[in-house]
């Protein structure tokens, strides 16, 4: 038995790193769709059709794909929620509870700014959103690098009291009294909304979202800002020997990731609801994680990731309609797909195994979640 | 036989297995790391793998460990092929490793330590039955330790000697060591190493050695293969070969006598003249440059590690503060490289107050080689040209508009550095943490060292490096004093104090407790106080000494 391998071609190494890359999350959505098919064929329904029908209720007409955008368009926005704090080397999971906040913070602004000029209005909306949304989620970055606490139970539990407060403003001090069965506060009024994007059915968060990212990756991959962070990410006593300032970063980029959030939460106010009431509270926040990971924390690829995952949420109500199917069976799917991201990204720097060819070998790097968790920032 | 059922079965009879290595290669990328080597380990032998930093061995040792599963190539022990597939594989095969870090869980005994190891264990521990089993293992043993001592306290002699104990104890025949010794002082060293050579003589083990030390490799070891460059380039017998030809084999043949290390030039002086240049020229040495004024801080635990630390380091002028592993050298070095707060003292820098931040670092030239310079210095993950890049990248030359990196300027850097320090890496674009340990410490090193250094602050800078590299960086040292500046040399190597150290300062329990004479420093009385027993040695004694 001799042990002889062809040895990898030239440049194998670069090539099947960016390969794998993609093909981790890639083969993730793949399990997850047959997992998700095997749950449905359980649920009694036809697999075939299922998938019919979600393809047809995200992607299948114009119609279908604009609803699909205006799901995507916050969910980019909570993604950088995760993301940012994740070039830190941080697990945020605090998006939902920055998105709430920013939405009130917002109707507050709109409410006080009353009559002035709607350009005037929506700018003090986002300005507070992210404000906001920053300082709750800087809060978080501060608690981990100086007080030393766990940043992914601090965010977690800082969304209830973040849902908390929202609920008790919006059911008591701002009640709006006309609102009666679904309490909510004032409506900031038809002047101030934020419009659809010329030519589109979807409002201009769409293009909050796509610049989030865009400005996100930007600051992340090319500055100078984005290097410190990488580097505390990476290895934080090797950013105190650079002495760099450790804690400062880790809460501007958690910061820059919470105003993120809030400003979702001010285009949904401004754009879909008019007013703060509880359905902003649908979980953007917390699918923002997903599609966070599901990005590999990178912020050019919360685009698409954002559009696929919004495609899900958009199928959701065709799939009770014509499949009747409970209208939380996207859910599940979004469940299934987040257990496998995480188990499959283990496999990390171990897929080339698997591969006919090159064996690439690379001791393999951990999972980075998991590495995040017990690296301190301080 | 002990009367006690022993879950530890009695070691085999016989010799161990015969190891051979037949062609391996392995590739990384487009790099050839190994190219057709074989290595033959005879039963009951300790075989020394010799090569430059870089050089594959390694990768070799992780192929036979099954960590990396060669390109192509065989793996025999005794007359069956094996291809371990993972280090718990090639455990149950009996082959073991010892590595340079640690293995131990520091908060268990090492009692506890040992028996986790083991492979399979029952569901619930019979501690009774255990520790009776572990007294007749130990009783077997060249060497005795204390089971109930927690690891952490241990030092890292013994906890490199329980590391191999822990080979024993898991039947390991084949024993493979990666620079067990770069931790050690050579005391230490000295004592793991002959106890490896006599259970070698005795039958129980063969142990294959990296090591870069030559004095180590013609003291103990039988056998010597020399790699060079992924391949393999020489073998023998240790007394065939003298160790200017396992220099002369490890170079290429290109090296010249200078850059020999001291041992193979002479066996019997460590540091000849050259090496002993030490800058003494009394015009050389300027003002005052780092004043270090009764500095204080605490350990992980809170427990104070300096208590009052006051020293002095001159511009040109290297100062060497010696000291054993765990007297607070670690902790000195850290408050000076901003990763450990000071609780009390002040230190100053070209009269200005010094802090660890970033500007003032700029400012005052400050520059940091902290030892394991992976875990210290570096993010593993990130390239080679990033890594070189940590001091600089935000300065207006590798920035537009103050904010916006320039990838190209700081790739050429890398390149320069690269060439200059002749760091061997597939590219610059490799993420820093799979080049070799020496090569990482020569990135290091070379960001460390590029543009004015005022003040650079080193520690054990050539742990784990090959004899050229030692006398290169030593000489890199030497020419940032020669450019005036001030040096703080932290090594736990007396030797390397000894050859470059303008002072030398000795530190126990978090003081300075003892200068050694300009002229004339004593080993033996710097070997008393660094041990603690300075107190016991009077002035005259010394001079009786010397
Ligand atoms: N996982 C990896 N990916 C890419 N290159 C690697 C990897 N591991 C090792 N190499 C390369 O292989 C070469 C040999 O490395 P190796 O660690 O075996 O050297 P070494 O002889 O042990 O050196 P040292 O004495 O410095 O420890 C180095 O140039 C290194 O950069
Ligand atoms: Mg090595």
């Amino acid at each position: 038995m001799t042990s002889t391998r062809p040895a990898a071609g030239d440049g194998a190494g670069r090539f099947s790193a960016s390969v794998e890359a993609a093909a981790v999350p890639l083969l993730g959505l793949a399990v997850s769709f047959a997992l998700f098919g095997v749950f449905v064929a359980v649920a009694g329904a036809n697999v075939g059709d299922v998938y019919y029908q979600m393809v047809r209720g995200s992607f299948g007409s114009w119609f279908s794909f604009q609803n699909t955008l205006v799901r995507a368009a916050p969910l980019m926005l909570t993604a950088l929620c995760t993301a940012l704090p994740a070039q830190v080397g941080l697990v945020v999971i605090g998006g939902e509870g920055a998105l709430v906040l920013g939405a009130l913070a917002s109707v507050i602004a709109a409410h006080a700014l009353g009559g002035a000029n709607p350009w005037v209005v929506l700018f003090a909306m986002a300005g507070a959103g992210c404000v906001v949304g920053g300082a709750w989620i800087a809060a978080v970055g501060a608690l981990r690098t100086l007080r030393g606490a766990n940043e992914t139970i601090s965010s977690l539990l800082l969304n209830y009291i973040a849902i908390g407060v929202f609920k008790h403003v919006v059911e008591g001090p701002l009640r709006d009294p006309a609102s009666l069965n679904k309490p909510s506060t004032r409506p900031i009024g038809e002047a101030n909304a934020l419009g659809a994007i010329p030519g589109l059915d979807v409002h201009w968060g769409l293009v909050y979202g796509l610049i989030g990212c865009l400005a996100a990756y930007v600051l992340m991959r090319r500055s100078a800002f984005g290097f410190a962070a990488k580097v505390i990410g990476g290895n934080a006593r090797a950013a105190q020997l650079g002495g760099l300032a450790v804690s400062k970063i880790v809460i501007v980029t958690c910061a820059l990731g919470g105003a993120a959030a809030g400003l979702a939460g001010m285009a949904e106010v401004a754009a879909v609801h008019g007013t703060a009431n509880a359905s902003i509270i649908v979980g953007y926040g917390y699918t923002g994680i997903l599609v966070a990971f599901l990005a590999r924390q990178h912020p050019l690829a919360i685009v698409p990731v954002a559009v696929l995952i919004g495609g899900v949420g958009a199928s959701g109500g065709l799939l009770q309609r014509a499949e009747h199917l409970p209208d939380a069976t996207v859910n599940v799917l979004q469940g299934i797909l987040f257990v496998v991201i995480l188990a499959i990204e283990t496999l990390r720097g171990r897929l080339a195994t698997f591969l006919p060819r090159a064996r690439v070998t690379s001791e393999s790097a951990p999972n980075p979640a998991a590495k995040a968790a017990c690296s301190k920032a301080a | 036989m002990s009367a006690v059922p022993s879950p530890v079965a009695p070691p085999r009879r016989g010799s161990p297995p015969l190891l051979e290595a037949d062609r391996l290669s392995k590739r990384f990328g487009n790099f050839l790391a190994l190219d057709d080597v074989s290595l033959r380990v005879e039963p009951g032998r300790v075989h020394a793998l010799l090569g430059e930093n870089g050089a594959g061995k390694s990768t070799l040792v992780k192929c036979i460990m099954g960590y990396l599963t060669p390109d192509a190539g065989r793996i025999r022990l005794g007359d069956r092929e094996v291809l371990p597939k993972s280090p718990r594989h090639a455990q149950s095969l009996g082959i073991g490793m010892v590595y340079q870090h640690f293995t131990l869980v520091p908060n268990m005994t090492v009692r506890e330590n040992l028996v986790l190891s083991r492979p399979r264990l029952p569901f619930v521990v019979d501690w009774a039955t255990e520790r009776a089993a572990l007294a007749s293992f130990l009783a077997r043993m060249p060497f005795q330790v204390d089971l109930e001592a927690p690891v952490r306290s241990l030092s890292a002699g013994e906890k490199q000697k329980i590391e191999i104990l822990k080979q024993l104890y898991l039947e390991s025949r084949v024993v493979i060591l990666d620079e067990p010794t770069s931790v050690l002082t050579p005391a230490e060293a000295d004592h793991v190493l002959s106890m490896l050579h006599q259970m070698a003589r005795a039958g129980e083990i063969s142990v294959v050695l990296i090591t870069h030390k030559f004095r180590e490799v013609t003291q103990f070891a039988d056998e010597v293969t020399v790699l060079r460059r992924g391949r393999k380039v020489g073998h023998g017998g240790v007394g065939d070969l003298t160790p200017s030809a396992m220099a002369d084999m490890m170079m290429g043949g290109a090296s010249k006598s200078s850059s020999l290390p001291p041992s193979a030039r002479s066996s019997e002086h460590e540091a000849p003249a050259d090496e002993r240049d030490r800058g003494t020229d009394e015009g050389a040495i300027g003002h005052a440059r780092v004043l270090i004024d009764d500095l204080h801080a605490e350990d992980d635990l809170g427990v104070p590690a300096l208590r009052g630390v006051t020293l002095e380091v001159r511009s040109g002028e290297i100062v060497g503060v010696a000291a054993i592993a765990g007297n607070g050298q670690e902790e000195l070095v850290e408050v000076l490289a901003g990763q450990r707060m000071k609780t009390a003292g002040t230190v100053t820098v070209s009269g200005a107050e010094y802090e660890p931040k970033r500007a003032i670092m700029r400012a005052l030239n400050v520059r940091c080689l902290p030892e394991e310079p992976l875990r210290n210095a570096c993010v593993p993950t990130m390239s080679v040209a990033d890594n070189m890049a940590l001091r600089v990248f935000d300065e207006p030359r590798y920035t537009a508009m103050g904010w916006l990196l320039s990838r190209k300027k700081i790739a050429q850097t890398a390149t320069t550095l690269v060439g200059e320090y002749g760091i061997r890496a597939p590219s610059i674009h490799t993420p820093i943490g799979r080049l070799s340990g020496g090569n990482v410490q020569r990135a290091v090193l070379a960001r460390e060292l590029e543009g004015k250094v005022d003040v650079l602050i080193a520690a054990n800078p050539c742990m784990g490096l090959d004899f050229a590299a030692v006398a290169e960086i030593h000489a890199r040292i030497r020419a940032a004093r020669d450019r005036g500046a001030a040096v703080l040399l932290v090594s736990a190597d007396l030797d390397e104090i000894l050859a470059l150290a303008t002072r030398i300062l000795v530190m126990s329990e978090g003081r300075i407790v003892y200068e050694a004479p300009l002229e004339g420093a004593e080993p033996a009385v710097i070997g008393k106080y660094m041990a603690g027993h300075g107190a016991h040695v009077a002035p005259d004694e010394r001079h009786a000494s010397s």
